[in-house]
C-alpha cells in the first residue's frame, strides 16, 4: 500500500505498486484534469507536481505521471490541476488565457503544472529557464508563440517573489492554494521507513521501463530505487566525483560544482530528455538501459567513468564504464548485483570537454549520433584524448583506436584528417528510424570536427578540415 | 474575445470523451488489428481469448446486422475485415471486456494465420499495376501541347512529399449506450457527427433516427477526425446494439498511430516552361497520391490538389493530372490543407528548380507571375478581389526586402559554419467544400424566457475557436452579453444532416446559418418591442442588453422584452439554414466556380543552417495575411501561428517511416517528432491586410483554419537556399521533410 497526499487529501492507494500514477489519478480517483496522451513521457499532457521532504525541506518537481509507478511516490505530495485553487485561478492560468495560449485545451493543465513547478523549484526566473521548464509539454495546436507571450506575462511579477520564503509568497500571491501551507506538517506524519536496495526487479524513475513494457510491470513485486537515500548523492573527494545511482539527471544539471568544473554541462543536459523526465530519470537507469545512443553513457564514457556495482552481500565490484557494455543491450552486471554509484575524475584546469548531439528535433529526442570529447593539450600536443560516440555501434562506443592514434600528436588539421580514417574503421552504423548508415557515418565525422571547431574556434574551420573531402 | 473555453481548459475542467462520467455496467472495447499489410486470413481462432475471465464478447464482421461498410465517398472499406486484409492496423475484431486491461490481454490470446502477400507502399508502383481508387482526373487550361514551343526555358523533374501524423493530443475514441427502444446514443470525438450517425445506422441495419451522436469538443483533430473517427464510434455502437450495455473505446497512442491514416504522401512529376521575361507560359504536373488501402476522403483531397496546383500564380497553359493510387497503408485522410499543400509544394519546387537553373532568385519568378483580378484558374473560376500582389508588395516593404537580401548575403559571407536562406511564400486558398452539395449548414437557436440563449449548430469545437466566433455573432446581433449565451454540444438530434467541420468553412457556414436565425428572431422581437414602445420597428436596435431607439437607450431591457414576447406566445426559437450561393462545379467538364472566395497572403521565411551538424532552425516568419475584416484577431492569430508551425513540422521534421512490409516504424512520440517550443522562430510577425473583407465570409471575416498552413512550405525553400550558400554544387532536390539527415547529405554530397 502506498501512502501519499493527493492535492489536499491523505490517500492510501490500495493498488499494486507498479500501477502508473496517471491511471490511479484518472481511474481510481476520477480526477480527469490530468490528461493521457502518449504514455511515454514525450508530451507532458499528464504532468503533475510531486513534493517530497528532503532534509526537512519540502521540494517540488514537475513530472510525467504516465510513466511514474505509484511506488515512487510513497510519502509524497502529488498535485494535479484540481489541486490548484478551484475558486480563483492563478496568475499562470490567467496569463495563458490573456495571451490566447489556449486552443484545444488538452495540453493546458500540463503546462499550468509545469510552470507552477517552475515557480516552486527554480532559483532564477528568466525566459530561457521558463521555456526549458515547459519544453516537455507538446501543444499540437502549436500555440507556442502565444505560450511564449504568456511566459513574458508570467515572468514580470516573479522578480518580486522572495524565494527564501517561497510557499508563503506563492500562496499570498495566488499561485498556490492555502492548503499548501499544511503539506509539510501532513507529510511528516506519513514518513515511512526508507527503502533499502535489492537487486531484483529494480525500477528507477521508470522512464525507460514504463515506456518499454508497462503492462508487464503492474503486478510485479518491484524494488523502487528512486528514493533510496544512500543512492542519492553527488559528492566530491578532491578531484573525484561520485554520483549515486538513483540521482536524477536534474541533480547533475543543478549541481553547481559539476557545472563549474564541466563548462557547458547545463546546456548539454538540456539536450537530454525534458525537464519533466530529467526530474525522475536516474543516472544508473540511463546507463543500464544500455542503449547504444544513451546520452549519459556517452557523456560518462568520455569522462572515463567507473561504475561501483554492489551485490546482495554488499560486496563491491568496480569496473570501467567502457567495459560495462558487452554487446547490444548486454551489460556486465550479475544477477545479484546492482549499480550503486558512478565515479569519475573531474576535468582539470587544462582539460577541455565538449558534448555534441544531433537528432531530428533538438530537444527531447533520441540522437541519431551523439559524441563526447575530453582533451588535454600541452604546447599544441595532444596529451590525452577521450572520445565517445553513440548510435554507430551496438554499444555506446569509446573510440580507442582513434584516441590512441591522436595521443602525442600535434593538434593540427593533418592529425584530425588522419584520425578520421581510423574513426571510420571503428564505427559500424546501421540504418534505422534514426537515420541511414551512410548518414550516421557522415554525421560522426561532422561531430568529430565539431568538437575541434567548437573548442578551438581560432584554429580550425570546417572547409580546411574537409580539405575537399566529400561523402563517400 | 478569448476562446470561450479558456477558463475551463486552464482549470482542467473541460470534458473530452475519455473524461466523461462512466455509466453503471460500462464495458470496454479494444481492437484486434491486422499484423500484416496484405493477405488472406486462413485461420482465426478466438477460443483462448473468449475463455479469459472478464471477456464479454468478441465481434467480427459476422456480427454485423447491416452493411459491413464505412466508405463515405466510395464504398470500399469494411468496418471489420472479412477474408482479406489490406494494411497493418486494419481492424479485424472488436473485443469487449469488463476492463480495458482485460480486453488488451484478450487481444494477445487471439490466434490468426494469414497467407501473406507482398504489399505495395509506393504509389507509382500501385499506378503501374493499375491499382487506382478511382478514375484519374485532369484540369486543363490553354493548350499545353503547343505552349512548350513558346517557352525559352523548360525544366522537368520529380517531387516527393511525405506523410504527416495528425497527433491530435486527444486520441480517437467513442462511448455508446442505449437510451430506450433500441435507440443508441454515441458520444464521439468526431469532426463529422452526421457521418458517424449515418454509417452506424447502415452498419446496424437501422434508421438514422435511432442513432444520436453527441460531440462536446475535440482535443485537436486537424482533419484526422473528419472521416476516421467514424469506425470507433460504429464499433462501440455495434457492441452496444448487441449487448445493450454502455461500451467505451479510447485508443492508446501506438494503436492510434498504427491504425489511422495520415496526410497523403505524394510523388509528382512537373514540367515548367518560361519565357525570357520569366513569365511562366506552361505548367504540367502529374500527381501520384498515395491513398492507402481504401478511398476514405482521398478523391476529395486529390481534387483539392488539382484546385491548388498553380497556387497563387496565373499560368495560361496548364495541365494537371492526378492519380489516386491504392497501396497497402492505412487509408490516408484529411489533414489541414486537404491536398492543397502537396500541390503547392510541386509548383513551388518547379519554380525553385527553374530559378536554380537560371541562377536567379526564385522571388523573381514568383513575383512576376502572381495572380491578378480576372485571371482564370485552370478550373474555370475567374479570380476576383485578388490580394496576391498587394500582400506581396506590402511584405516586401515590411521586411525591407532588398536590404534583407543584402543582410543575408553579408551574414553568409562572414560566417563559414552557419548559412542563412530566405524564401517567400504566397498563398491563394479556395474556401468552400469543393463538393458543392456539402456547402450548407443549420443551427437551432433558443431564447429562453429569462432572456438567456442556447445555440446549437453543426460546427465542432476542436480548439480552432469556432464556438467563440459563433457566440460573438449571436452576441452582436442580439446585443446581449456573452455571458447570456451558451454554445451547446453538437448533436445530431438538434441539428441534423450536417457537413463535417472541415474545409475551413465551419465558421462561415454555421455562422451564416446562425446570422439568419438570429436576424429572424430579432425582426420578430423588434415588432414586439415596437408595439411596447409604440414606435416604428425601423428605429430600434438591440445593444448592451437593451432596446435602443435611434441610438438612445430605452427603458425596455432585452430580458423584459423576452418576457413580454413569451407571454404574447411569440416563438422564441428559430432554425437558420444557409447554403452558399453562386457556387457550382461540373465534374464532366472539370470547370466551374467551386469557391465562394479565396484567402490570400504572403510570407517571408528565413532559415539558418548549421553546416557542421546539418541542422536547421527557422529564424524568422513574417506574414501579410488577408483575413478580411476579422471578427476575432486573437483567435485568427492563434490559427495562423499554429498552422505555420504545423507546416514547418511537416517540411522539416515530421517523418513517417514504414518498412517494406508496410509496418509503421515511426509509431510513437519517441520516434515521430513534432514541433516543440524550441521549434518556433525568434521573429514571428503577422500583419493583417487592411481590406473590406468578402461578402461571402461571415461578417466579412475570412476563413482561417487551413490557408496559413501553406506559408510554412516556404521553410523548405529557405533551408534549401541556406544550403546553396554553403554547397555551390548542391544538386537541388525536392523531397520533404528536409530532415537533418537530408540537410547533411545535401551539404556534403556533390
Amino acid at each position: 500500500m502506498i501512502h501519499f497526499i493527493l492535492n489536499n487529501q491523505l490517500v492510501l492507494a490500495e493498488v499494486p505498486k507498479g500501477t502508473v500514477l496517471l491511471d490511479y489519478i484518472r481511474d481510481s480517483k476520477r480526477l480527469k484534469g490530468t490528461k493521457s496522451a502518449c504514455r511515454e513521457g514525450d508530451c507532458g499532457s499528464c504532468t503533475v507536481l510531486v513534493g517530497s521532504l528532503k532534509n526537512n525541506k519540502l521540494e517540488y518537481k514537475a513530472i510525467t505521471s504516465c510513466i511514474t509507478p505509484i511506488g515512487n511516490i510513497n510519502g509524497k505530495h502529488v498535485v494535479t490541476i484540481e489541486g490548484l485553487d478551484q475558486d480563483k485561478i492563478s496568475p499562470i492560468q490567467q496569463a495563458l488565457i490573456d495571451s490566447g495560449a489556449i486552443q484545444c485545451g488538452y495540453c493546458t493543465p500540463g503546462i499550468v503544472l509545469s510552470l507552477t513547478g517552475y515557480l516552486l523549484s527554480n532559483q532564477n526566473f528568466n525566459f530561457d529557464s521558463a521555456k526549458d521548464a515547459i519544453a516537455g509539454n507538446i501543444c499540437r495546436c502549436t500555440g507556442y508563440k502565444s505560450i511564449e507571450r504568456a511566459l513574458e506575462l508570467i515572468l514580470k511579477p516573479l522578480e518580486l517573489i522572495n524565494t527564501n520564503n517561497r510557499f508563503v509568497e506563492l500562496i499570498n500571491k495566488g499561485y498556490l492554494p492555502a492548503s499548501f501551507a499544511e503539506i509539510q506538517r501532513m507529510l511528516s506524519t506519513i514518513q515511512e521507513k526508507a527503502p533499502v536496495p535489492d537487486s531484483k526487479m529494480i525500477v528507477g524513475g521508470g522512464t525507460d521501463l514504463y515506456v518499454q513494457k508497462p503492462d508487464e510491470l503492474i503486478d510485479k513485486d518491484l524494488n523502487f530505487f528512486s528514493d533510496i537515500p544512500e543512492l542519492n548523492h553527488i559528492t566530491f573527494d578532491n578531484n573525484l566525483c561520485r554520483i549515486g545511482a538513483a540521482s536524477k539527471i536534474s541533480d547533475i544539471l543543478n549541481n553547481e560544482i559539476l557545472n563549474a568544473r564541466i563548462p557547458g554541462l547545463n546546456s548539454y543536459m538540456q539536450l537530454i530528455a525534458s525537464n519533466l523526465i530529467r526530474n525522475i530519470a536516474t543516472i544508473a537507469g540511463n546507463i543500464v538501459n544500455a542503449s547504444p545512443i544513451g546520452d549519459l553513457s556517452i557523456l560518462f564514457l568520455a569522462l572515463d567513468a567507473s561504475l561501483l556495482l554492489k551485490n546482495s552481500s554488499s560486496n563491491i565490484r568496480k569496473i570501467k564504464l567502457d567495459t560495462f557494455f558487452k554487446a547490444y543491450k548486454q551489460i556486465d552486471l550479475n544477477e545479484n548485483e546492482y549499480v550503486a554509484e558512478i565515479e569519475f575524475k573531474l576535468p582539470g584546469g587544462s582539460d577541455l570537454f565538449n558534448f555534441e548531439k544531433v537528432s531530428k528535433r533538438e530537444h527531447l529526442d533520441i540522437a541519431s549520433v551523439n559524441s563526447a570529447f575530453l582533451v588535454q593539450i600541452e604546447q599544441n600536443i595532444i596529451k590525452t584524448i577521450q572520445i565517445s560516440v553513440g548510435g554507430v555501434s551496438p554499444v555506446p562506443l569509446m573510440l580507442h583506436k582513434t584516441c590512441k592514434y591522436m595521443t602525442g600528436k600535434v593538434l593540427n588539421t593533418q592529425t584530425i584528417q588522419s584520425a578520421i580514417e581510423i574513426l571510420d574503421q571503428e564505427i559500424s552504423p546501421i540504418s534505422d528510424v534514426r537515420g541511414s548508415a551512410e548518414y550516421k557515418r557522415l554525421l560522426t565525422r561532422q561531430l568529430f570536427f565539431a568538437h575541434f571547431i567548437k573548442l578551438f574556434p581560432d584554429k580550425f574551420e570546417l572547409n580546411e578540415l574537409l580539405n575537399n573531402k566529400v561523402a563517400k | 474575445m478569448k476562446n470561450i473555453d479558456s477558463l475551463a481548459h486552464a482549470k482542467g475542467e473541460s470534458l473530452y470523451i475519455d473524461d466523461l462520467p462512466i455509466l453503471e455496467g460500462t464495458l470496454f472495447g479494444y481492437v484486434f488489428d491486422s499484423p500484416v499489410a496484405k493477405g488472406t486470413i486462413k485461420k482465426f481462432d478466438l477460443s483462448d481469448a473468449l475463455k479469459l475471465e472478464g471477456v464479454i464478447r468478441i465481434f467480427t464482421y459476422k456480427d454485423i446486422p447491416g452493411q459491413n461498410q464505412i466508405g463515405i465517398i466510395i464504398k470500399d472499406e469494411h468496418l471489420l475485415a472479412e477474408n482479406e486484409v489490406h494494411f497493418v492496423g486494419q481492424p479485424i475484431a472488436f473485443i469487449v471486456a469488463e476492463s480495458e486491461n482485460i480486453a488488451k490481454k484478450a487481444k494477445k490470446l487471439i490466434r490468426i494465420e494469414i497467407d501473406e502477400k507482398e504489399p505495395i507502399t509506393n504509389p507509382r508502383i500501385a499506378f503501374e499495376k493499375g491499382e487506382l481508387i478511382m478514375p484519374s482526373r485532369s484540369f486543363k487550361l490553354g493548350n499545353i501541347d503547343t505552349a512548350w514551343a513558346e517557352c525559352d526555358y523548360v525544366f522537368e523533374g520529380k517531387v516527393e512529399s511525405g506523410a504527416q501524423e495528425h497527433l491530435y493530443l486527444e486520441t480517437q475514441g467513442a462511448y455508446s449506450y442505449t437510451t430506450e427502444k433500441g435507440n443508441i446514443r454515441i458520444s464521439s470525438a468526431t469532426q463529422g457527427p452526421t457521418a458517424a450517425q449515418k454509417i452506424a445506422a447502415s452498419v446496424l441495419g437501422i434508421s438514422m433516427h435511432k442513432i444520436e451522436v453527441d460531440v462536446i469538443r475535440l482535443g485537436g483533430a486537424f482533419g484526422g477526425k473528419e472521416d476516421q473517427a467514424t469506425a470507433w464510434a460504429v464499433m462501440t455502437a455495434l457492441a452496444t446494439f448487441h449487448l445493450k450495455k454502455p461500451v467505451k473505446f479510447c485508443l492508446q497512442r501506438p494503436d492510434d498511430m498504427r491504425m489511422t491514416g495520415k496526410r497523403h504522401p505524394y510523388s509528382s512529376d512537373y514540367k515548367i516552361g518560361l519565357d525570357k521575361n520569366l513569365k511562366i507560359i506552361a505548367y504540367q504536373a502529374i500527381y501520384y497520391q498515395n491513398a492507402g488501402a481504401a478511398a476514405d476522403l482521398s478523391p476529395a483531397i486529390m481534387e483539392r490538389t488539382l484546385f491548388h496546383g498553380t497556387n497563387s500564380y496565373f499560368i495560361p497553359n496548364v495541365s494537371l493530372t492526378a492519380h489516386s493510387c491504392r497501396t497497402n497503408l492505412p487509408p490516408n485522410t484529411a489533414f489541414r490543407g486537404f491536398g492543397a499543400p502537396q500541390g503547392v509544394f510541386v509548383i513551388e519546387s518547379a519554380i525553385s528548380r527553374a530559378a536554380s537553373e537560371l541562377k536567379i532568385d526564385a522571388f523573381k519568378i514568383q513575383k512576376i507571375n502572381l495572380l491578378k483580378d480576372n485571371d482564370e484558374f485552370s478550373f474555370g473560376q475567374i479570380a476576383s478581389e485578388v490580394e496576391a500582389r498587394n500582400t506581396w508588395n506590402l511584405l516586401e516593404e515590411k521586411i525591407h526586402f532588398s536590404s534583407k537580401n543584402i543582410e543575408i548575403d553579408k551574414f553568409n559571407s562572414e560566417n563559414k559554419h552557419f548559412k542563412k536562406g530566405m524564401a517567400l511564400m504566397p498563398i491563394c486558398f479556395g474556401i468552400s467544400f469543393t463538393n458543392t452539395v456539402m456547402n450548407h449548414a443549420r443551427c437551432l437557436v433558443h431564447i429562453y424566457q429569462d432572456g438567456s440563449v442556447g445555440i446549437s449548430t453543426g460546427a465542432i469545437e476542436m480548439g480552432q475557436g469556432v464556438n467563440t466566433k459563433l457566440l460573438q455573432i449571436a452576441s452582436l446581433i442580439f446585443g446581449i452579453s456573452a455571458n447570456d449565451i451558451k454554445l451547446e454540444t453538437t448533436n445530431t438530434s438538434r441539428v441534423a444532416n450536417t457537413s463535417p467541420t472541415a474545409a475551413s468553412s465551419a465558421a462561415d457556414l454555421n455562422g451564416k446559418a446562425l446570422e439568419i436565425a438570429c436576424n429572424s428572431l430579432v425582426s420578430r422581437l423588434k415588432n414586439k418591442a415596437a408595439e411596447i414602445l409604440n414606435i416604428d420597428a425601423g428605429h430600434l436596435h438591440f445593444t448592451e442588453n437593451y432596446i435602443f431607439i435611434e441610438g438612445q437607450k430605452s427603458d425596455l431591457s432585452w430580458q423584459k422584452l423576452i418576457e413580454k414576447a413569451f407571454f404574447s406566445r411569440i416563438n422564441l426559437s428559430e432554425i437558420g439554414h444557409y447554403a452558399t450561393p453562386n457556387i457550382h462545379f461540373d465534374k464532366t467538364k472539370e470547370k466551374g466556380h467551386p469557391f465562394a472566395y479565396h484567402v490570400y497572403g504572403t510570407a517571408a521565411i528565413v532559415a539558418e543552417v548549421d553546416c557542421i551538424r546539418g541542422i536547421s532552425k527557422i529564424e524568422e516568419v513574417t506574414i501579410i495575411h488577408d483575413s478580411g475584416k476579422s471578427i476575432n484577431l486573437n483567435i485568427d492569430r492563434g490559427q495562423i501561428e499554429g498552422a505555420v508551425i504545423q507546416a514547418i513540422g511537416w517540411v522539416t521534421m515530421e517523418e513517417i517511416v514504414h518498412n517494406k512490409k508496410g509496418q509503421l516504424l515511426s509509431n510513437a512520440l519517441s520516434s515521430y517528432k513534432v514541433p516543440d517550443i524550441y521549434s518556433i522562430p525568434k521573429v514571428f510577425e503577422i500583419e493583417h491586410l487592411k481590406t473590406e473583407g468578402h461578402e461571402m465570409a461571415i461578417f466579412k471575416s475570412k476563413a482561417i483554419g487551413e490557408p496559413p498552413f501553406i506559408y510554412g512550405i516556404g521553410a523548405y525553400f529557405a533551408v534549401q537556399n541556406a544550403i546553396k550558400a554553403f554547397n555551390k554544387d548542391y544538386k537541388i532536390a525536392f523531397d520533404l521533410p528536409f530532415t537533418p539527415e537530408k540537410i547533411l547529405m545535401a551539404l556534403f554530397k556533390k
